[in-house]
């Protein structure tokens, strides 16, 4: 079972590496130029940009904390005093929203890149070493394979949910990185066999350097395209586990945490459910735009470079 | 082919059975069915607390691998996976819940990779073009929604519904209406009214992951000299494109059939708990709230067994489309 992984790569496995960079040009220049030529990128980045400027800066511009309960409003709807609507204890959903998008967002941004790291390392190791170790990595990550992660996480989460949302951070990294190590190892097992590959190697530098340096930026396009889409992935994965009281526990809130309750009374109170979520999706989306248009600009095999 | 399908098997299996070993080792050292026994008024003597660890076998002062070796030559001598902790056999449960689970997948499964598989071939015939684009955007924000959130927001759409109309039109809690009375196809109507919605959820998550495959697998083939070739020879659009154009495109689709077999189970397991539907996901939510190590172990094992027959399934459609692995 080959598993290569379309939703965050297009490239093949046996991994010919491509050139880019046209003439006269640096290559992350070019990159940079062709990223944002396309109209997905910019609305992606844009849209990340301007929701964790609100996630952070709006609270401080709004009148209610996100714990105030307003005795005069219970269960209402939106109005211009509570943008959102208040719960059934009078709390304001714009103020819960924004704290709880910026814990979503801090976990997204952290464990996007982190899993995308995680894979690097482990792929660059596994495709550079080659013979024994290649095969044990491989076979661990198709072990890992066998269960999907959100089962796999369900089941550890005894263990998370007495620590801190921290811990959750790290799990949610541990296990989002199998599918993406298994691509960056077929790109490297042909980067080994590049020419300044073998030179540096027969001129005796260490094989940890030659990943480091050789290997890791020859990849780096993918590891970035992956860690841009990770973060909507972890963030979705995250709201779902809290959504089941498996992640994010009270005290700390999240989108996950926000959506659970507001879904007990979403047929009455729509106005619960319907504005975290609504905010949920456009964040992930705003994620995998980027992440998309970012392998359009740097993969030349995936086509489209503008639309 | 035969023997390329048999390697694969024994391989599957293989990981199958280090995948449930591990998984067992994991909840018994993660979860703490004494917990429950604890913090009661009276409190509960060690030794009836012991003598119920000791019944499902679970008891944290045996050694965790002895525990394992019992479960593992229990159920291969007996066909036993356990006792749950609500009493009742695990492999009764699982098979009573499988079922439920299997109803389902396979049509939300099925409805998915068709209308996906379709949708993505339309897409990448009519590229750039306003269906093209209406898809694609359409098929993102499915993706960037959680299946939970699809789930409810259905549900939000059925009350209203019934409210507008002023009877239940659409039932969706459940996988029938409790305590339903009359003939055959009173039955079947009520099931399928209730399968309407979970299954809809289901379909909508996995089209939109297959068609954004099937586009941009199509799009490769779609430039490929062997497309000209049979325009040339004299094939019509239609017929080189489906013939020559969608068989080969659908090749690397078998493998991500397998990859995403695992979103697929995490989407029923979640469309499952949402509409309560006691299938082998709400299972395993249930087993993790529950400190179930035997419960647990056993939809470990049944989700591995699962993951192995669509990983084959997988290989013999690629085998089957691609007759270079034939040999």
């Amino acid at each position: 079972m080959t598993f290569t992984d379309p939703n965050t790569t297009t490239l093949p496995e046996d991994g010919t590496v491509r050139e880019l960079g046209e003439r006269g040009t640096t290559r992350g220049a070019t990159i940079l130029r062709r990223v944002f030529a396309a109209k997905r990128a910019r609305v992606g980045a844009i849209l990340l940009v301007i929701i964790a400027l609100w996630a952070f800066v709006g609270p401080l511009l709004y009148p209610w904390g996100f714990l105030d309960q307003d005795v005069r409003a219970f269960g209402d709807p939106p109005s211009l005093n509570h943008w959102f609507g208040t719960n059934n204890i009078g709390q304001d959903i714009y103020a819960q929203t924004l704290v709880g998008l910026q814990k979503s967002l801090i976990i997204g941004f952290i464990v996007g890149p982190a899993a995308a790291l995680i894979a690097g390392i482990v792929g660059a190791v596994a495709g550079y070493l080659g013979g024994v170790w290649d095969r044990i990595i491989v076979w661990v990550i198709d072990l890992l394979l066998v269960l999907p992660s959100f089962y796999i996480l369900v089941l550890l989460s005894p263990v998370f949910r007495s620590l801190s949302w921290l811990a959750l951070v790290v799990f949610l990294a541990l296990f989002g990185w199998m599918v993406l190590a298994r691509v960056i190892r077929g790109q490297t097992m042909s980067l080994r066999e590049r020419e300044y590959v073998k030179a540096a190697r027969f001129m005796g530098v260490s094989g940890a350097t030659i990943v480091r340096r050789h290997i890791l930026p020859n990849v780096a396009s993918l590891l970035i395209i992956d860690a841009t889409l990770g973060i909507g992935a972890a963030i979705l994965a995250e709201s779902t586990l809290s959504f089941f009281g498996f992640g994010v526990q009270p005290p700390d809130v999240s989108l996950g945490t926000i959506l659970a309750l507001g879904s007990t009374s979403a047929v009455t109170r729509p106005w619960l459910f319907v504005f975290p979520a609504g905010i949920l999706v456009v964040t992930v989306l705003a994620s995998s735009l980027l992440g998309d248009a970012l392998r359009d600009a740097i993969d030349p095999t995936s086509g489209a470079t503008s639309d | 082919m035969i023997g390329f399908i048999g390697r694969r098997l024994v391989n599957y299996v293989f990981l199958s059975a280090i995948a449930t070993a591990l998984g067992y080792l994991l909840v018994s050292a993660t979860f703490q069915p004494a917990a429950r026994f604890l913090g009661r008024n009276p409190p509960v003597p060690q030794a009836s607390i012991d003598a119920a660890l000791d019944k499902l076998g679970v008891n944290p002062s045996v050694p965790i691998l002895e525990r394992l070796w019992e479960w593992a030559t229990h159920l291969v001598t007996t066909g036993s996976l356990g006792i749950s902790t609500r009493g009742t056999q695990v492999t009764a449960d699982i098979f009573e819940r499988a079922g439920t689970s299997l109803r389902l997948l396979v049509i939300g499964t099925v409805l998915g990779a068709v209308i996906g598989v379709a949708l993505g071939v339309w897409g990448a015939v009519r590229q750039y073009k306003a269906s093209d684009q209406v898809i694609t955007y359409a098929s993102f924000t499915v993706l960037a929604t959680p299946v939970f959130v699809i789930g409810i927001l259905l549900m939000i759409g059925a009350t209203l519904l019934n409210r507008a109309v002023g009877t239940n039109v659409i039932n969706f809690t459940g996988e029938y209406s409790a305590g339903i009375q009359g003939n055959f196809f009173v039955i079947l109507q009520d099931r399928l009214v209730h399968l309407l919605l979970p299954t809809i959820t289901l379909t909508i998550g996995a089209v939109a992951s297959y068609s954004r495959y099937q586009r941009s697998a199509m799009l490769d083939v779609l430039s490929a000299d062997y497309i000209r070739t049979a325009r040339s020879k004299g094939r019509t659009r239609g017929s080189a494109l489906i013939r020559h154009g969608v068989r080969v495109a659908l090749i690397p689709m078998s493998t991500f059939f397998a990859y995403s077999f695992g979103l697929v189970l995490t989407g029923a397991s979640i469309t499952e708990s949402i509409f309560s539907w006691h299938g082998m996901g709400e299972y395993l939510i249930m087993s993790t709230t529950n400190s179930d190590v035997n419960a647990a172990a056993g939809t470990i094992l049944f989700t591995s067994i699962l993951v192995l027959i669509a990983g084959t399934l997988s290989d013999v459609i690629y085998a089957a489309l691609d007759p270079r692995v034939r040999v």
